[in-house]
C-alpha cells in the first residue's frame, strides 16, 4: 500500500510540475524562446504572493487574484521591452538575456527578502485530507492537481478555439505572414508572454503553500519544467501534463526505494526519455 | 491609389531595389514581370512592409507608409497572396481563412463568398491546411487575401509550383476577383499571363524598371528584350 500511496502523491505532485512547465512550453511553442529566467519567475510569484498575503492578511489562494493579473503584465512589459528585441534568427540572443535577467532576478529578490526561506502558511487546507478507499490523499495536492488540469484545458480551449490562440499559432508558423493578416508580431507575443506568466503566478503560489523558498529556489524549478516538457513533448500541452505527472512518480518512485534517490530518479527518467525519444513521449505533429 | 517613388530595399548591406516607381491606379491590374533575382518579389515585400523602406517611398491614397508595419499596412487594405502560398500549417483551411479576416474592414468578401468561388476549399473546410494539393492552398491563400477586404490585392508568384491546368482555374476566377472593384498588382515570371489580365506591366531587371507602359503601348520585342536583357 506504501507503494500505491507513493506513485498517488507522484501523480499529484506532477500537476505542479505541469503548472512549472505549461508556461515554459507555450512560450517555446508560440515563438521559440528558451526562458532561463522562468523558474525564477515562478519564484517571483511566490514572492508577490508573500507580499500580498502578509500585506492584506489574505489567503494565499485569494492572492491569485491579484498576483495573476501582475505576473501578466509583468509578462507583457518585459516580452514588449525587452524580450522582442532579442528574437530573431540567433537563438543565442534571448537565451542570455533570459540567463541575465535570472541572475537578476534572484539577486534582486535576495535583497529585498533576503535568504530566509519563507513559505505562504495555507491554513487548515494544508492538513487536511480525504479517504480514498484505504488512502488518505491530502486535499490541498488534489486541489492543485485539479487546478492544474483545469489551466492545461484553458490553455488548450485558448489555443485551439479562441482568436487569440488562431493569433498564437499563425505567429508561431509563419510571423512573417502573419503580419500580412494584419497581427502585430510584437503584440502577439507580448500577449503570449503574458499568458504564460498569468500561469507562472498559479504555479509560483502553489510553490509557495506546498514548500519554502528563497531567492535561489528557481533554477531547481526551471529544470523540473523543463523536464517535464521534454519528457511530455515539446509543443503539446497535454503532453506537458503526462511529462508532469511522469516527473512526479519517477521521484517519488526514487523516494520510496531511497528518500535521497528522489530527484536523481526524476532526472533518471528524464534521460531515459531523453535517449529513447528525442522529441518526447507525446511532441506535436509538425505539418 | 499606390504610389512607389524612388523606392529602394536592402538585405543587410546587399541593394536589392534601385530607385524603383511604380503607380497603381484605381481597379488598374499592373504586371510585375522580369526573370529571377529581378527585384520582383522584393518589390512587394518593400510595398507590404515585410521589408523596411523609408518615409515618402510608399504612398497609398496620398497616406506615407512607407514607415508602417506591415500589419498597420494590412489594416489600410492592401493583402498580399505571397510567393508558395505559405499557409499556416497548423491552423485547418477555415480557420486560415478567418484570420485573413481578422481586419475587420467591411466589404464583399465573407466565408461563403470564398466558399462560392472555390466550392473545394468549402468541402475541405476542416482540413488542414498543410494537406491540400498545391493548386488547392493557392485557393486557399487568394481566399485569405480576400477575406480582408483589400483595396489592392499583391499576387506573389502566382502560377509558380502549379500543375497548367491549376494556373488555367486561377486565371479564370482572377476577372472576377479583379471585377470587384479590386486593384491588383501581378507578379509573374510567364509574360503571356500577366499580360493578358493586366492594364499596364512592369518589366524589372536587377532592381530597376527596365521597361515599362500600357500593355497595347509595347510590343513583345521590347518585353523580351527587357526581360532577357538581350
Amino acid at each position: 500500500m506504501d507503494w500505491v500511496n507513493s506513485i498517488l502523491q507522484g501523480i499529484l505532485l506532477g500537476g505542479l510540475y505541469a503548472l512549472f512547465a505549461a508556461g515554459l512550453s507555450l512560450i517555446f511553442g508560440v515563438m521559440r524562446l528558451v526562458n532561463i529566467a522562468h523558474g525564477d519567475l515562478i519564484v517571483l510569484a511566490a514572492f508577490l504572493g508573500l507580499t500580498i498575503t502578509s500585506t492584506f492578511g489574505l489567503h494565499p489562494l485569494a492572492a491569485i487574484i491579484i498576483v495573476v493579473p501582475a505576473m501578466a503584465v509583468i509578462g507583457y512589459l518585459l516580452q514588449a521591452l525587452i524580450l522582442n528585441r532579442t528574437l530573431g534568427d540567433n537563438i543565442l540572443p534571448p537565451l542570455l538575456v533570459t540567463f541575465g535577467l535570472s541572475v537578476l532576478l534572484q539577486n534582486g529578490l535576495l535583497e529585498i527578502y533576503t535568504a530566509d526561506p519563507q513559505k505562504l502558511n495555507a491554513g487548515a487546507i494544508s492538513t487536511a485530507n480525504v479517504a480514498l478507499g484505504p488512502l488518505y490523499v491530502g486535499v490541498q495536492p488534489l486541489l492543485m492537481f485539479g487546478v492544474s488540469i483545469g489551466v492545461i484545458a484553458s490553455l488548450q480551449w485558448i489555443f485551439y478555439r479562441t482568436a487569440l490562440g488562431r493569433a498564437f499559432r499563425a505567429t508561431s508558423d509563419n510571423a512573417e505572414i502573419a503580419q500580412l493578416m494584419g497581427l502585430n508580431k510584437a503584440h502577439v507575443f507580448a500577449l503570449a508572454m503574458a499568458l504564460s506568466m498569468a500561469v507562472v503566478a498559479v504555479a509560483g503560489i502553489f510553490l509557495a503553500m506546498r514548500t519554502s523558498f528563497t531567492p535561489a529556489s528557481g533554477p531547481g524549478r526551471l529544470i523540473f519544467g523543463f523536464e517535464a516538457v521534454i519528457i511530455g513533448g515539446l509543443g503539446n500541452l497535454w503532453g506537458t501534463l503526462a511529462g508532469g505527472v511522469i516527473l512526479g512518480v519517477a521521484q517519488a518512485i526514487g523516494a520510496q526505494i531511497n528518500p535521497g534517490w528522489q530527484i536523481l530518479a526524476g532526472h533518471f527518467a528524464f534521460l531515459v526519455v531523453l535517449a529513447i525519444r528525442p522529441r518526447g513521449l507525446f511532441p506535436r505533429v509538425e505539418h | 491609389m499606390l504610389e512607389a517613388r524612388n523606392l529602394t530595399a536592402f538585405y543587410e548591406d546587399f541593394q536589392a531595389l534601385f530607385g524603383l516607381d511604380m503607380t497603381v491606379l484605381e481597379n488598374q491590374v499592373i504586371a510585375v514581370i522580369g526573370a529571377n533575382g529581378a527585384g520582383k518579389t522584393t518589390s512587394m515585400r518593400a510595398i507590404t512592409g515585410l521589408l523596411p523602406s523609408s518615409p515618402g517611398m510608399v504612398r497609398w491614397k496620398g497616406q506615407d507608409i512607407g514607415h508602417l508595419r506591415a500589419d498597420q499596412i494590412a489594416a489600410l487594405g492592401i493583402a498580399m497572396v505571397p510567393e508558395g502560398r505559405q499557409l499556416f500549417a497548423s491552423l485547418n483551411v477555415e480557420e486560415n481563412l478567418i484570420i485573413g479576416g481578422r481586419s475587420g474592414r467591411s466589404g464583399v468578401w465573407n466565408l461563403s463568398r470564398v466558399y462560392e468561388l472555390f466550392p473545394v476549399l468549402g468541402e475541405r473546410r476542416h482540413q488542414a491546411a498543410a494537406s491540400l494539393s498545391g493548386g488547392q492552398q493557392q485557393m486557399a491563400a487568394i481566399g485569405r487575401a480576400l477575406m480582408s477586404n483589400p483595396e489592392l490585392i499583391l499576387f506573389d508568384e502566382i502560377s509558380l509550383g502549379l500543375a497548367p491546368i491549376i494556373i488555367k482555374q486561377i486565371y479564370q476566377v482572377l476577372p472576377d476577383i479583379i471585377g470587384g472593384g479590386i486593384s491588383a498588382i501581378v507578379v509573374e515570371q510567364d509574360i503571356s499571363k500577366a499580360l493578358a489580365v493586366a492594364d499596364r506591366v512592369y518589366c524589372l531587371s536587377e532592381g530597376r524598371i527596365a521597361l515599362e507602359g500600357e500593355t497595347g503601348s509595347i510590343t513583345r520585342e521590347e518585353i523580351f528584350h527587357a526581360y532577357f536583357g538581350v
